[in-house]
This record gives structure tokens, C-alpha cells and sequence, in this order.
């Protein structure tokens, strides 16, 4: 129970960080921040208390297993969030190269 | 005082969303049905000693092809946004002896160990997406050492779509020879805890390992930017 709220308290920490920063790359480090802390969610969801990874082998093969399901999922999920990240990390590069700063007050040709 | 008001009532319910969602699944100490028949039948029925391994590839194999084509997407994005080419690249020092040598001596070691991760990913801990991000940790660590360095990109994408043609390739050899759409038994399943055993499991997944390392190495090496 108290790891369950300790992971929304790291979600709710990426998202003061997305909320409250000017700093693009800043922004960039919350939502990584809270993708992690949904991944840990989903981990705990498949959590057993006292059980093994699902690796069988001749030592283990009685042993109880956590739930393979949320592991394969968030395994494919940490790459694909690797990639998401290099590409919102491509646009700021992009920004920074147009307007020469981080800023997001400063970027704002497309206001009004 | 009214902002902190919504603030609070918006916590709550974001709060109430995660409560909901955890709340039937909590205490748990006993697989679901589901799960449970992963860990009966799947050593029997697709020869993998990962259990992990055998939902990704075998009985989630069109999901994890989703996410192949997800990241190719993703790849493909950074190449298209960082496509104009800074004008000067700035001169910065040399890296220093000690990492250059070092990056030099560790490549070929880091390579051994991704190409290890995948090859064994029905056996012990790792697989096609792990393998892949550790042999682009080598070649990040190259690009760190050596920033003038050039990589030969259109070699790069050849073993990128090569692995992902053969990825596809193979799923439909699966649809033709056993069961359905990357069905991984139309190869001999083999001795159980053997290198060459389940199935098409250790190749299907070292395609992935290769598409997977050459689209991040490719991905740093646009970020890299010159």
C-alpha cells in the first residue's frame, strides 16, 4: 500500500516539474520522471509478496512467480520511452537552434 | 484561494484514479488465470525458460511488433528533425587518452555482451530490447571519446531494415508452418535450457536486438548533430 503511494508521489512530482518549469529540458526530465513512476505502478501491479522472478530453472521450479504480463509489457515500454524522449529531446534541439534559447516564455511566435 | 481549491480537488481525483486502479489488484498472493497459464504451459508450449521472454515474443509477439514499429517511428522523427546540418560544428577538446583508449579497448566488450543478452534471452534474464540498448551504450560511449568520428549510416540502415524484413519474414513463417501469426514454433522446440531450443524464440529476438541496437545507435548519431 505504501509503495502505491509512494509511486503516485513520484508521478505527482513529474507533473509539478511539467507544470511549473520554463526550462524546455527541465520539462523533458519531469515527463521521464513520471513515465518511470508509471512503469514502478505497473511492476507492483504484477508483484506477489515473497515470489521470484519467472525465470524457471531446475532450483526454482516449484517456487511461487510474480505476473510475467506487466514485465514483458513495461520492458518493451522503457525502450519505446527511450525513443519518445531522444524525439522530444530532437525538438527542443530544433527550438534551440530557431530561437536560441530554452525558455518557453521566450518561444512564443505562435501566441495570439 | 480559489486556485488552491481546484488544485486540491483536481489532486484528489487524480489521487481517487490511482486508488481505483490498484485497489481489486493490491494485496495479491496468487496469480490471476491468466498469468497462471503463462507460467504452467509456457515452458511446455513454447520451450522458454524466461517466462518473460515467452509473453513477449511468443503469446504477445503482435504486440512487441506494434512497439518495433513504434520505435522505428520515433527513429525515424529524430532523423527527420535533426536532417539540416549545424553549419559549424564547434570545436571542443579532445577527449583526454584514457577515455579513448578505454572506449577502444570496452566497444568490441560491449558489443559481446549485447550480442550475449539477446542470444540468451530465452534462458536467462535480458532479450532483444536489452541486448540492442546496451550495444548502442558502446557506441555512445565511441561518440563520447571520439566526437569526430563518422559511423556508416547506410550500413547502419541495411541492418536495420534487414532485421526488421526477416522479423516479419519469420512471423509469417509462423502463419504458413505452425499455428498463427508470429508463432514461434515452426522451429523444433528442441531441449529444454539449451542455447538452440525454443523454437524461433533466440531468432525472432535477435532480429529485434539488431533492429532495436541500430535504430538507437542511429538515433544518437542524429542527435549527435553534425
Amino acid at each position: 500500500m505504501i509503495l502505491f503511494i509512494l509511486c503516485f508521489v513520484l508521478f505527482l512530482i513529474g507533473l509539478y516539474g511539467v507544470v511549473t518549469k520554463r526550462n524546455l529540458i527541465k520539462i523533458i526530465i519531469s515527463i521521464a520522471i513520471m513515465e518511470y513512476s508509471i512503469n514502478l505502478f505497473f511492476i507492483l501491479i504484477g508483484y506477489i509478496k515473497g515470489a521470484t522472478a519467472p525465470i524457471i530453472n531446475d532450483e526454482v521450479q516449484a517456487a511461487v512467480f510474480v505476473d510475467p504480463l506487466p514485465q514483458a509489457m513495461i520492458l518493451t515500454a522503457i525502450v519505446i520511452g527511450l525513443a519518445t524522449t531522444a524525439l522530444l529531446l530532437a525538438i527542443a534541439i530544433r527550438l534551440y537552434r530557431k530561437y536560441g534559447t530554452f525558455d518557453i516564455r521566450k518561444i512564443n511566435s505562435l501566441k495570439g | 484561494m480559489a486556485k488552491y481549491f481546484v488544485i486540491i480537488i483536481l489532486l484528489i481525483l487524480l489521487f481517487l484514479i490511482f486508488w481505483n486502479l490498484q485497489k481489486n489488484t493490491a494485496p495479491r498472493n496468487r496469480l490471476d488465470l491468466l498469468s497462471s497459464r503463462y507460467i504452467d504451459q509456457g515452458p511446455r508450449e513454447v520451450g522458454s525458460a524466461n517466462l518473460v521472454t515467452a509473453v513477449v515474443v511468443a503469446y504477445r509477439g503482435f504486440d512487441t511488433l506494434g512497439e518495433v514499429i513504434v520505435l522505428f517511428l520515433a527513429a525515424t522523427g529524430v532523423g527527420f528533425l535533426m536532417q539540416k546540418r549545424q553549419k559549424a560544428y564547434p570545436k571542443s577538446n579532445p577527449a583526454s587518452e584514457i577515455l579513448r583508449t578505454g572506449s577502444d579497448v570496452l566497444l568490441p566488450v560491449i558489443i559481446l555482451t549485447g550480442t550475449y543478452i539477446f542470444l540468451h534471452g530465452h534462458l536467462t534474464p535480458g532479450g532483444g530490447f536489452q541486448g540492442g540498448v546496451v550495444i548502442a551504450s558502446g557506441f555512445l560511449l565511441q561518440f563520447l571519446a571520439r566526437p569526430e568520428s563518422r559511423i556508416k549510416v547506410r550500413k547502419l540502415h541495411f541492418i536495420e531494415s534487414i532485421s526488421g524484413f526477416f522479423y516479419v519474414l519469420s512471423g509469417l513463417a509462423g502463419l504458413i508452418l505452425a499455428g498463427g501469426f508470429l508463432d514461434s514454433r515452426f522451429l523444433p522446440l528442441g531441449k529444454w535450457g539449451e542455447l538452440i531450443s525454443a523454437g524461433a524464440i533466440p531468432l525472432i529476438y535477435s532480429f529485434i536486438g539488431l533492429k532495436v541496437g541500430s535504430e538507437l545507435v542511429g538515433i544518437l548519431n542524429n542527435l549527435k548533430g553534425d
